[in-house]
């Protein structure tokens, strides 16, 4: 195998993690930029997509991935719905306070699925259209396997966000919900119910992590922790991306998932993690807001 | 002078008498949870002081536990052997790093200085620009994730996922001896009284109100002149250094550390104590955190499934119900009871209790 197509295979690698992280952190992304609201169940919502496509494929195992990403969508959408009337609404203002709380929830969320599930996780079968790959084996790039499942998730990773930047950029909702982003009190007095804008964000964000649930589950085991472990990947590229866009939010799963992908071929994946961390920081030295900040006069965010 | 000293001053001393009163299993708990208090306390510097949650205490206890624990693993071998699992990893000789703990005094001062420094790096990193209070938080829980990922892929030199265990002796007197444990109950309720005090006198110099003030209004602060970034960089340290040595206090206690007590979940009940406790009192974190491990050792050998329902709800409750925690409730009982003293007639002065804000 040739090193031009070993580093290409790990850029594909980078990808495709990069796909899943903007999956599980897009929602974040928009929830603060939106609501000043960090969701540490967010990893939860992830998890929930897992089980909800393994629980598809138990019903019908042959349309199980048609049927499975909907439905990984929509129990995600409504759990974070739930989460936001009973919860997070009752502690606007209050970031770090929504922290902890939200992290309650996440730990009774995660017993839960211990509890219904086992510990030791569920498998999901991919449909045979998806186990196969796409191998290359002649000319410089011999040995080259493109993993339709991996190709897949990309696929879907772009989509999701083509459909986000349509819905942001020429529906009246997305025109509502910019608003709101830029200065809720004004949006407010001109008659946009922001209430509910908050509600529908919070929802799409979450219904998106489900997403990135159903697609994980394609690729690696749903246990009751699978949320935990991606979550604090998906804090840093909302971190890196700048709170709040989806440019930044979608330029920063990039860079991180890739970026990661090449450290663990010079290290070890630990290591990788540990420089990585090192990175995000090093980088916020120069930009505290990330890299697509929103220009404001205002002295205090609010 | 009797109400701000001697008050807080009784339950150390009643404490410090507990190996009168507590058979031996009680009296390591109470050790125990006693060392994770002086921990509480730090954080009560750093989130209700100065209003900056930290999620990644967890390292610095870390640092300060596996400082301690190196040394006493070191010193449980015969001279010349090497600690087994480096053995069993193929390491035949001690790393460079690990070399100092071969001195007692040495590793003393690494509890210390070691937590410090690395509290001093992370603070000057995210305090010298304007990052906001969540994206530190953020930050310091990746750093806990980071931490405890690395202590346990690095098997041969840090024990990995079991930790460091097995000790014998400290500073020559064995561990599992009576004397021994009141000795060592006796260092850690002094221990805990002396960061305590700490805490108090930190309060209230003019470093501490700035940090208080810098919590509530920062940019007011910064118009006044000063820079905000010393000061919580201070508090920072204090915390770090507090966690340290509840990190070296709890491995003598305990007779192990491993990176199930210093990753982000550990990280992020360690301030859950000081949640139920309340943010902003330095007793307050000192009885969270005596309480909630209590709760925990209780609840889970009991039930051991339901131990992450409960501490899910505490948490969801405290934040809705009383964001200042118990110490919240007291007060507020505190004072309905003066108001019905003084429409009776019977004034009382104002006390100097700490501010207290139900800020995030």
């Amino acid at each position: 195998m040739s090193s031009l197509a070993l580093a290409l295979g790990q850029l594909f690698d980078g990808l495709s993690l990069a796909s899943i992280l903007l999956l599980a952190a897009l929602g974040l992304s928009l929830s603060f930029g939106l609501m000043r609201v960090i969701n540490m169940a967010h990893g939860e919502f992830v998890m929930a997509g897992g089980f909800l496509m393994y629980v598809a494929h138990q019903w019908a195992p042959g349309a199980g991935v048609a049927l499975g990403l909907p439905l990984a969508f929509l129990g995600s959408a409504v759990l974070g719905a739930v989460l936001e009337r009973v919860l997070i609404r009752r502690l606007y203002g209050r970031p770090l306070d929504t922290l902890l709380a939200t992290w309650g929830v996440s730990l009774v969320l995660q017993q839960l699925a211990r509890d219904e599930f086992g510990s030791t996780g569920v498998e999901v079968t991919a449909p045979p259209w998806l186990a196969d790959s796409f191998a290359i084996d002649h000319g410089p790039l011999a040995g080259l396997a493109f993993a339709h499942v991996r190709l897949f998730i990309i696929g879907l990773a772009g989509l999701v966000l083509c459909s986000m930047v349509l819905l942001f950029n020429r529906t009246r909702a997305g025109l509502y919900i910019r608003a709101v982003n830029q200065h809720r009190g004004m949006a407010s007095a001109l008659g946009v119910d922001t209430r509910r804008v908050d509600l529908l964000v919070f929802a799409l964000g979450s219904g998106v992590a489900g997403l990135a649930g159903g697609a994980l589950a394609l690729i690696a085991p749903v246990t009751s922790t699978v949320g935990q472990s991606y979550v604090v990947d998906a804090f840093l590229v909302v971190i890196l991306g700048g709170m709040g866009t989806l440019r930044g939010t979608a330029i920063a799963a990039l860079l991180i998932g890739v970026a990661s992908a090449v450290a663990e071929t010079f290290t070890s994946i630990s290591f990788a993690k540990v420089i990585l961390l090192l990175l995000v920081v090093a980088f916020l030295q120069f930009r505290p807001r990330g890299l697509v900040a929103a220009r404001s006069r205002a002295l205090e965010d609010t | 002078m009797i109400r701000r000293w001697v008050v807080p001053a009784l339950p150390f001393v009643a404490l410090a008498l507990a190996p009168l009163y507590l058979g031996s299993y009680h009296l390591t708990l109470a050790g125990r949870f006693l060392s994770l208090g002086v921990l509480a306390m730090g954080i009560v510097l750093v989130w209700g002081h100065g209003g900056v949650l930290p999620l990644g205490q967890g390292v610095f206890f870390g640092l300060g536990g596996y400082a301690l624990a190196m040394h006493l693993k070191l010193v449980s071998l015969p001279a010349g052997e090497l600690p087994d699992f480096m053995q069993w990893n193929g390491v035949d000789a001690l790393p460079l790093w690990w070399q100092p703990f071969t001195s007692a005094g040495l590793s003393l001062a690494a509890v210390i200085v070691v937590p410090a420094a690395g509290a001093l790096v992370l603070a000057w990193l995210v305090f010298r620009r304007r990052m906001t209070s969540v994206y530190i938080a953020l930050i310091t829980q990746a750093l806990a994730l980071a931490f405890a990922t690395l202590l346990i892929s690095q098997q041969g030199t840090t024990g990995g996922f079991n930790g460091l265990t097995n000790f014998d002796t400290l500073f020559g007197a064995p561990l599992g001896d009576d004397r021994t444990r009141v000795w060592l109950h006796l260092a850690t309720v002094a221990l805990a009284a002396l960061a305590y005090a700490g805490a108090r006198v930190l309060g209230a110099t003019q470093a501490g109100r700035l940090v208080t003030a810098v919590r509530d209004g920062e940019n007011r602060v910064r118009f006044l002149g000063y820079s905000p970034a010393p000061y919580k960089i201070l508090v920072f340290v204090v915390a770090g250094v507090f966690a340290g040595i509840a990190g070296a206090l709890h491995t003598l206690h305990l007779g192990l550390i491993s990176p199930a007590m210093v990753g982000v979940v550990p990280s992020i009940e360690m301030v859950v104590w000081v949640a139920v406790g309340g943010r902003a009192s330095l007793s307050g974190a000192l009885i969270g955190a005596l309480l909630v491990n209590l709760g925990k050792d209780s609840i889970s050998s009991a039930w051991p499934d339901a131990w992450l329902y409960v501490m899910g709800l505490v948490f969801i409750l405290v934040v809705i119900a009383t964001p200042r925690g118990l110490a919240g409730v007291v007060e507020t009982v505190a004072a309905r009871l003066r108001r019905t003293k003084v429409a009776a007639g019977v004034h009382d002065a104002e006390p100097i209790g700490e501010e207290v804000t139900t800020h995030g």
